[in-house]
């Protein structure tokens, strides 16, 4: 009996919470927590890997920054959480994250059936390959009859499957189970050629004893756009994490960064710069944050080139005319006006 | 008058033949005795020639330790890169939250050094009052650890389990696990030889549940699912649900070491201690259970080294052990491409904690079994 009532106290508690819990936004809950709780990889060059002072930082992380910068006002404010690849999901539907930016590829089937919503792209990756420059290789279609190392079990692997097929190219596949591993057997001789991520493949490129060996072919033979993902069913907390994205693309677009921001924002004759430093407009407030939210975005975080000559480009991918560079530059990173 | 006294006396003995004796005749014996064993000496002496020079060099000679950025390792890639090794040293060993505030440091160094202040003496067989230092290692250390550690009290700023990582977390993931495992253990095993049936049949589908589920399937399942069945926003700390999973799954496995003792033990005793009317408990504590944990000794040592290195697994629910967090700090653009040095660290440090307890259980075994090899 007594076990009973403890048991049933236990739930009541639980339901407590429950409900305590379920009428906070997750806007209100990250400001009350005075932290943001953000999915991470931890463990990929560029993207979010601790440095040496023990603090995440990458292309992902900065995204988690930025948006604790918009919403807090201060970018330290973040728990970083690594996540696998498997648990992802589940950690953010299940609430333990508030933010999940984890090199995730956006798809329908995704989108559709895991409870989640995916807001916009920070970096657009797509699979590519790698040979010795010595080869004198250039092109995938030069590849018939070749041996190629790949991440075993991996979409990477279907996609190749699917494209040589496509093509009617002959292939042997070699499978490795971790991406150090394909490195290796690339420079061990055991391939070819290498399959992966084109961010993935520089990271590796830059991993080998001379990078200057290697050379990517020029097909990218998938999409995969890669972005931070929210819990579906807060709108408000979605519009949040994609408007931070937006205004950091906006700023750069506009030539504000974090050096030049206080400058721009006591005196600018430009009426969407003064938008986005808060010194016109009501965007923060719309998005029940404070006026300034994009300008602690800007000047804590920086805007997306920024952030993207500071992570990804120590890895060897040049961003000029690729297709992540400003729809501006040919690229096809594009925000919709802030105003 | 003089009598010659014979005087027999034994002359000293003589030296053994010089082939027979000494590091010679070992060698002679052990290494050149016949012709499949020399072939076999050489052999190794060949690999080791082969092997041995290069990876000093690497190593050693060669290796990298200045500095504090790869610059140095950049210029010099025919050496081991233990600058690296040097500049994550308080990433590998506590984690990401001490390695950002490097003044909260002093707390996981004290509690390494209180176990070890604890433990020392118990490998010595002189110390006195070893029952009550076993207590505190087992009950207040515990608590010592999570206060301060964990922190939250006496104004120690808080940091989560969650956030804790390398070889602190490793090491308290196994020190729970085979703290807890042991006495959960133990009562399972008493349990699947009891007469009564309901004690019986939960203890075997207990133990046969859990020995015959992998632990990564455990993890998986204690950080995947579970959150599925808690309202969302009921927060349960990772690091406590991965050492829900390993305790529960290292009690089978200890059951199942301390049944093989049970099962060696002689029905002579059990009968003996009921003929002097004792019952079941005084039985089991006083004369069962001594006998038995003795001689199962090297198969539970056994499992808890099997665990200690079973916890790296927790990586794949995203907790930054040893390994994960030398494999992540490998893939940091300050540090990609040094992954090699990065495994061999944390190859050495659980090598370290492995040999250490496998020479503690053979002591411990040398000790206990005095009396029995006295015929």
């Amino acid at each position: 009996m007594k076990k009973i009532s403890l048991l049933l106290g236990a739930f009541a508690l639980i339901g407590f919470t429950y409900s305590s819990v379920a009428t906070a936004s997750t806007l209100e809950e990250v400001q009350a927590r005075g932290e943001l709780v953000c999915g991470v990889s931890g463990g990929v060059a560029g993207f979010s890997a601790p440095n040496d002072a023990g603090r995440m930082v990458g292309i992902d992380a900065a995204v988690c920054d930025a948006v604790a910068a918009a919403v807090l006002g201060d970018a330290d404010a973040v728990k970083y959480v690594p996540l696998t690849a498997a648990e992802r999901f589940t950690a953010l539907s299940a609430g333990e994250v508030d933010v999940l930016s984890r090199n995730t590829t956006h798809t329908l089937t995704r989108d559709a059936t895991l409870g989640v919503n995916f807001t916009y792209y920070n970096f657009i990756d797509g699979q590519g390959f790698m040979v010795a420059k010595a080869d004198g290789l250039s092109s995938v279609m030069d590849l018939d009859g070749a041996s190629i190392c790949v991440q075993a079990g991996t979409t990477t692997e279907l996609n190749m499957a699917d494209y040589f097929r496509n093509k009617g190219l002959d292939y042997t596949p070699v499978g490795y189970s971790t991406s150090t591993a394909t490195r290796e057997g690339l420079e061990g001789g055991a391939c070819d050629a290498i399959t992966s991520d084109a961010s993935q493949l520089a990271a590796l490129r830059s991993e080998t004893a001379d990078p200057s060996a290697w050379t990517m072919l020029p097909e990218i033979i998938s999409k995969e756009p890669l972005g931070p993902v929210v819990r579906q069913g807060d709108d408000q907390w979605m519009d949040i994490v994609t408007w931070t994205l937006h205004a950091m693309i906006n700023a750069e677009e506009l030539g504000i960064d974090s050096s030049n921001v206080d400058a721009m924002r006591a005196d600018s004759p430009n009426p969407s710069v003064a938008r986005i430093v808060g010194s016109e407009g009501e965007t923060g407030p719309s998005l029940g944050l404070s006026q300034d939210w994009a300008y602690q975005v800007i000047k804590q975080v920086g805007n997306y080139g920024e952030v993207y000559e500071k992570h990804v480009e120590p890895l060897g991918i040049a961003r000029a005319g690729s297709v992540n560079d400003l729809w501006t530059r040919g690229g096809i990173i594009y925000s919709p006006p802030l105003r | 008058m003089t009598m010659n006294t014979v005087k027999f006396e034994k002359l000293p003995d003589r030296l053994p033949p010089v082939n027979t004796v000494g590091w010679v005749a070992w060698v002679k014996q052990n290494l050149f005795g016949s012709v499949s064993n020399t072939i076999i000496t050489l052999l190794f002496f060949y690999l080791i020639f082969l092997y041995i020079p290069p990876f000093l060099e690497w190593s050693v000679f060669n290796a990298n330790i200045s500095g504090s950025d790869r610059s140095i390792c950049d210029e010099n890639r025919s050496g081991a890169c233990w600058t690296f090794i040097k500049v994550r040293m308080e990433q590998l060993l506590f984690g990401l939250y001490f390695a950002q505030n490097p003044d909260q440091m002093w707390r996981p160094i004290m509690a390494f050094i209180v176990f070890g202040g604890l433990l020392t003496p118990l490998a010595i067989d002189r110390t006195p009052y070893k029952k009550w230092l076993l207590l505190i290692l087992l009950v207040a250390y515990p608590i010592f650890f999570i206060s301060l550690v964990g922190g939250g009290v006496f104004g120690i700023p808080k940091s989560d389990a969650s956030e804790w990582g390398g070889l602190l977390l490793t090491f308290t993931l196994a020190f729970v696990g085979i703290v807890l495992a042991l006495p959960l253990g133990i009562l399972l095993a008493l349990g699947r030889r009891s007469k009564m049936p309901v004690v019986r049949s939960f203890s075997i589908i207990y133990i046969e549940f859990w020995r015959g589920t992998p632990l990564i399937t455990i993890l998986f399942m204690a950080s995947v699912m579970l959150p599925l069945f808690f309202p969302s926003g009921v927060e349960f700390d990772k690091v406590v649900r991965a050492m829900i999973g390993i305790t529960l799954f290292q009690s089978a496995y200890t059951a199942e070491a301390v049944r093989g003792g049970l099962q060696a033990l002689d029905k002579g005793q059990t009968e003996a201690s009921m003929a002097l009317g004792m019952g079941y408990w005084q039985q089991t504590i006083f004369i069962i259970l001594p006998q038995a944990l003795r001689i199962s000794i090297p198969s539970i040592v056994n499992t808890f080294i099997a665990l200690f290195k079973d916890t790296s697994l927790v990586s794949i629910i995203g907790l930054l052990d040893l390994l994960k967090i030398a494999q992540n700090s490998s893939r940091s653009l300050d540090w990609n491409g040094y992954d090699i040095e990065a495994y061999m660290f944390a190859g050495l440090v659980f090598w370290i904690f492995c040999f250490g307890m496998s020479i503690y259980s053979q002591k411990l075994e040398r000790k206990l079994d005095t009396d029995r090899n006295v015929e």
